[in-house]
């Protein structure tokens, strides 16, 4: 085991944008809520948003608040900054497979672990890393 | 069931401007390195560059991953007076080995006699090792670019890492593709990375995205490469031997759809290459099947994924990459398949997956620097990345 413990990316450096399809995603987040799309003719759910249900074509969407659990699918370990002003720090990247929404996924972060003790099946809770522009990105803590 | 077009057309020309690390092409431009790619591709062909009537790209037509080239400004530059074709694969490298599909596409219809895909790549302002990294992502992107995942290998990564949880593959099977390469660029006067190689020196790597290390990861390389595509017929009167098109497909499934640039495969398609569908309809266009194949030019941005495509084309069996490659099967000396007997884009150079074309027809030309005795198959794969991906296999003329 290591004595490191993985960081969030900055949020300060981290842009997103939106648009009409992909915008209420975001503005659950900004009240700490996860949601997903969801199909209300078929109850298919998927990520990224997109503005028809894969399975059926619907466009009869909703975005039911998700428990914000989750379970690490894979995950990477990086200790090189990503930006170049910013000092090397240590962080996962992961990929996980929401609970409450079978067959979506999110890439995100885990934080506040000891990087060595990450596994795949590993349970993880949403945790919120404010960002630029007021919006706020699920990343994720240990459950 | 077969291929209508299978060696109905053939490569007849290659030529590529010397490798340059990252950056130091400078002060050549682009269009400059294009061009003489181009221009010793029709040398190599026996053909004059105004005979081009036909473009083919991949990548979106792109050069390298910011620039993008333009049919227009090329035939300016080189004088060529009229096209009947110009077309693209779309995406990025996954096109690679499916552009000369595209070609024999404008070919066979009669729109064009000799077609040109051509590749050039310079990185200036934008590494590609971290270009996903780079600006403001778009609101699909806005959902991947956040988590840190900068760069082609940071999201790779996360794929081996699912294929060493499934199956069990281990990082010396990594180490294995990134030795062997090195082995066979000793030797390659166009090679990066001509000094030996250990074990040791591969462990010591600093670990970039674990479970990927720096040599893990592919050259970050400037230069051309080009190719001539003709019908066979004209092939007979080149001035090498032909490499003739015996297959070519690209595409791929939904369930691998974006592949890294989402992560929403489910298993088994999410530690693969993506390449099934693809490598499925290339055996079956051509009848061959993988112990055909006397030399395999695999796309290697990645040592991981190189594991993954001798899954997906049935060099052994899903899952059982890393113990098939840690047995020596794709070493030059005594493997049953050589793989990337020029050193590939791990040890060579990466010109988004063209040097793989320049080798195995040297391969079948009986003129390659590591020769395969009796070549006859080569497969040439493009890069596991968003669809479409693709194969080709060349039979030597």
């Amino acid at each position: 085991m290591s004595s490191v413990i993985s960081q969030a990316v900055p949020g300060d450096h981290i842009r997103i944008s939106t648009d009409p399809s992909t915008e209420p995603f975001w503005q659950a987040a900004k009240e700490h809520r996860l949601t997903a799309p969801h199909c209300r003719q078929c109850g298919h759910f998927w990520m990224p948003p997109s503005p028809y249900c894969g399975v059926c074509q619907s466009q009869d969407i909703d975005w039911p608040t998700l428990p914000g659990t989750a379970t690490v699918f894979s995950f990477a370990i990086c200790h090189r900054s990503p930006f170049p002003d910013v000092a090397d720090f240590t962080y996962v990247p992961i990929v996980v497979d929401l609970d409450g929404a079978p067959g979506a996924r999110l890439v995100s972060n885990l934080v506040g672990v000891d990087p060595d003790a990450v596994h795949i099946g590993m349970k993880v809770t949403v945790d919120w890393n404010p960002i630029q522009d007021d919006w706020v990105l699920p990343n994720f803590r240990k459950a | 069931m077969v291929w209508v077009n299978r060696d109905k057309c053939a490569i007849v020309g290659v030529g590529a401007t010397e490798y340059y690390v990252r950056g130091k092409s400078w002060p050549r431009t682009i269009n400059d390195m294009a061009g003489e790619a181009i221009m010793k591709a029709c040398d190599d062909a026996g053909i004059n560059v105004k005979q081009i009537d036909g473009f083919a790209y991949y990548s979106t037509a792109g050069a390298g991953y910011v620039d993008k080239f333009d049919t227009a400004s090329l035939m300016e530059m080189l004088g060529i007076p009229e096209v009947g074709f110009s077309a693209t694969l779309t995406s990025g490298g996954g096109g690679m080995a499916g552009a000369a599909g595209l070609a024999t596409a404008g070919i066979m219809n009669g729109d064009a006699k000799y077609v040109v895909t051509v590749m050039a790549l310079q990185q200036l302002k934008q590494r590609l090792g971290t270009v996903f990294g780079a600006g403001a992502p778009s609101p699909e992107s806005s959902f991947l670019q956040p988590s840190g995942l900068v760069g082609p290998g940071h999201l790779m990564s996360v794929l081996a890492r699912r294929h060493m949880h499934l199956y069990g593959t281990k990082r010396s099977a990594f180490a294995e593709i990134v030795m062997s390469q090195r082995e066979n660029a000793l030797n390659r006067p166009t090679a990066i990375r001509r000094t030996p190689l250990t074990l040791e020196e591969y462990y010591q790597s600093p670990m970039l995205a674990d479970p990927l290390c720096r040599l893990d990861f592919c050259l970050e390389t400037d230069g051309a490469v080009a190719f001539i595509t003709t019908s066979s017929d004209r092939a007979k009167d080149g001035k090498n031997k032909p490499a003739y098109i015996h297959g070519s497909t690209h595409g791929g499934s939904r369930e691998w759809g974006r592949a890294f640039a989402w992560m929403g495969m489910p298993d088994p398609d999410f530690a693969s290459s993506g390449h099934k569908p693809v490598a499925d309809r290339l055996w079956e266009q051509t009848g061959l099947k993988p112990s055909d194949i006397d030399v395999a030019l695999i796309y290697d941005h990645f040592s991981a994924m190189v594991v993954m495509q001798l899954e997906d084309y049935g060099f052994c069996k899903k899952g059982e990459g890393g113990p098939f490659v840690e047995s020596g099967a794709v070493r030059f000396k005594g493997g049953s398949i050589p793989v990337n007997t020029h050193g590939g884009q791990l040890s060579e150079a990466y010109i988004i997956g063209m040097t793989h074309v320049r080798e195995a027809v040297e391969q079948l030309r009986g003129v390659a620097i590591n020769q395969v005795k009796d070549a006859e198959f080569a497969l040439v794969t493009g890069g596991p990345a968003s669809l479409p991906v693709s194969g080709m296999i060349l039979r030597r003329g």
